[in-house]
């Protein structure tokens, strides 16, 4: 133990200390839970099916360069160019693969920019419900003296009438908005706004819950004894750990961000009717849906098929990042 | 138990008069007014007179204030006179619609009742359908049957009300001509012919709303009877030779609806909420439809009602399901 070098044939005396195989890098934890997200099957084909809307409506307008405000009336109310299949005496086009509306507006052009409006108001609605859940959840599981206001008021939220408040907020302060932001974005603001402010209650209570039992342990204790700040513990030990139910509660945000602000198009209290997006190209072709079944449907199915796409994803995720459930 | 209820009960008086006065804070804001539908020949110093009368002109909290002795103490006096036919109420000042001027509550209970035969309905039979699928579900985990079972309750969630209302409006209304697609609230039923008629006309309806119930329920009631039929009190009603069928159909199914029946507790409300959607796309007069069309006329006493009411359902159904977890599961205790 004192002086002894150890020589290279003592090294082979204690062959049974070394390693039989040379040693791997070790893994890391992202790497873990795509290895398991990808033997969930509809977790991979929802995951590239929203990778696909996405980069439709992204770069859809680039390709397919027709403006959907463009009014054609010589060419109004053309079919799919599908109905010639059962119907040859249908008036299609080919150069409008989806027809036009009764205006003579592509439905494929307004179809890609509704989706663009869609998947903004869901994105952002998102993103502002979870900073909010996550900074609420955080605080209130940090904070003891935060804890019993805070998860009073989530129960608070968690009581009221969320389809009738939005319907009611967004009605009462679409006036204001609009004067101050012009149409478009006014209603954008508000929308976001309204969605996010009344769906961040479960990210808060997932959050809270994590945090609770992680401050438990002791890599907190260890950075709280070396005199780290509460602020540094949070952003360096607290959220990276808690980031996979993070992550599950935004895809379950996104889907319903998409279907709330379809419903609320679809009640009238949504986009002005100029400014399409799914839901509002929905219930703009209802009245006339026996005729054109296909303006309710292609909207419609694009909302079904995202929002079909994003559960899925978030199944295979929560299962990916439950490290209980991971390797079976 | 009886302790904690009537605790739980103490504690919703402040959470319900909280969300009321977020509720009426939120509408004070609204900026319509509610003489924007009286002509124009009426002079201005009428029109202020008319607010007035309407109470407008009274600072906010005393507005309030009459808002909540017309709500919590005119309100229950009026329905029990109709009950027991006192006169307590008589000459005292209701909650008045701007709308059409009769008392808001009158409008509620004419148009309760279409909501509650529709959203009811739906849910009844939404649970009839999930119950049996999570049970199989569970019992032949990853067959056939269950693969099928939660594409389809994903589907269930995927699609939004509107669209499948819609889409079955088309199909079955428009195309095969089956049902009607606008709900009759006149019909009266009084033979086995309007009976059918009702039948038909109820079907879209409640199938569409009870699409999502069943998609919901389904998984839940799946995933509990999973968690139970590995417990080890199963193993034993199996050595001690029981059937297969009293096994799970009454060892792990009683205990298996513990969660569930807090769950169906818990989603009553919010099916009142998608009721809103389903109705004004059947064109069905109920509580949903109320609350849309007060939106847009600016009847600030009726909206700020309905949503109320909205908001009492939820907190009273929060509390149910509460304390029937408590029944239900001997191991919880709240004492």
């Amino acid at each position: 133990m004192t002086d002894t070098s150890v020589s290279a044939e003592d090294l082979e005396l204690y062959g049974a200390l070394k390693d039989k195989e040379p040693p791997k890098a070790p893994r890391s934890q992202w790497r873990d839970v795509w290895d398991q997200l990808k033997k969930h099957k509809g977790a991979l084909i929802g995951g590239g099916f929203l990778l696909f809307i996405t980069l439709f409506v992204l770069i859809g307008p680039l390709i397919w360069q027709i403006d959907p405000k463009k009014l054609d009336i010589r060419n109004k109310d053309l079919r799919p160019i599908y109905t010639l299949l059962w119907d040859s005496e249908a008036r299609t086009l080919w150069s409008r693969p989806f027809g036009t509306d009764n205006l003579g507006r592509d439905i494929m052009a307004t179809l890609i920019a509704g989706g663009r409006a869609s998947m903004a108001v869901g994105w952002m609605a998102m993103i502002l419900s979870l900073a909010l859940g996550t900074l609420i959840g955080v605080c209130a599981g940090y904070f003891k003296r935060l804890d019993g206001i805070l998860m009073r008021v989530t129960d608070l939220f968690l009581s009221l009438p969320i389809l009738p408040l939005l319907l009611v907020a967004v009605t009462l302060f679409r006036q204001p908005l609009r004067a101050n932001f012009g149409p478009e974005t006014g209603m954008f603001i508000l929308i976001v706004g309204v969605i996010g402010l009344t769906s961040w209650m479960q990210t808060a209570r997932i959050v809270r819950g994590e945090v609770l039992a992680l401050k438990e342990r002791e890599f907190i204790l260890a950075a709280r004894s070396i005199g780290t700040t509460p602020f540094k513990i949070i952003t360096r030990h607290l959220l990276p750990n808690v980031v996979s139910p993070i992550m599950v509660s935004a895809t379950l945000g996104l889907a319903t961000a998409i279907i709330t602000e379809s419903a609320l198009s679809f009640l009238g209290v949504g986009f002005p009717s100029d400014f399409p997006t799914w839901g509002k190209l929905l219930s703009d072709a209802v009245p006339r849906m026996e005729e054109f079944p296909e303006r309710v449907m292609l909207p419609g199915i694009l909302i079904s098929l995202t929002v079909l796409s994003v559960n899925y994803l978030g199944d295979g995720l929560r299962d990916a990042l439950d490290p209980r459930i991971r390797g079976r | 138990m009886l302790t904690f209820t009537i605790r739980r009960l103490f504690l919703s008086i402040p959470t319900l008069l909280i969300i009321s006065l977020a509720i009426f804070l939120l509408l004070q804001l609204a900026p319509g007014d509610p003489m924007a539908q009286v002509p124009l020949t009426v002079p201005p110093e009428v029109k202020q007179k008319m607010r007035e009368a309407l109470g407008l002109g009274a600072p906010v909290h005393v507005q309030y204030w009459k808002w909540m002795v017309q709500f919590f103490w005119i309100e229950p006096q009026v329905l029990f006179d109709h009950w027991f036919g006192t006169g307590f109420a008589e000459g005292k000042l209701r909650v008045i619609s701007w709308q059409t001027r009769s008392p808001v509550m009158d409008i509620v209970m004419q148009r309760m009742p279409q909501t509650l035969w529709v959203v009811g309905m739906s849910y009844i039979v939404g649970i009839l359908i999930a119950l049996p699928i999570g049970i199989y579900s569970a019992y032949k985990q990853y067959s056939l049957f269950d693969q099928a079972g939660t594409f389809v309750s994903m589907i269930g969630f995927s699609i939004p009300p509107f669209f499948s209302g819609v889409v079955v409006i088309v199909i079955f209304s428009v195309n095969l001509g089956w049902f009607p697609s606008i709900y009759d609230t006149t019909l009266v039923v009084n033979d086995w012919d309007s009976f059918v008629v009702q039948l038909r006309q109820m079907i879209m309806p409640v199938m569409v709303l009870a699409l999502q119930t069943t998609a919901q329920i389904s998984r839940f009631m799946r995933a509990s009877m999973l968690d139970n039929l590995n417990q080890d009190y199963v193993r034993t009603a199996r050595a001690k030779g029981l059937r297969e069928s009293v096994v799970v159909m009454v060892h792990v199914l009683r205990n298996s609806m513990i969660p569930v029946i807090t769950v169906i507790a818990l989603g009553i409300p919010g099916i009142f909420g998608g009721a809103i959607i389903t109705e004004t796309l059947f064109k069905v007069n109920g509580i949903g439809q109320l609350l849309l069309t007060a939106l847009f006329a600016n009847d600030l006493p009726m909206v700020m009602t309905l949503t109320f009411i909205f908001a009492i359902l939820i907190v009273l159904f929060n509390l149910i399901a509460d304390v029937l977890y408590g029944v239900l599961d001997p191991r919880i205790r709240y004492d």
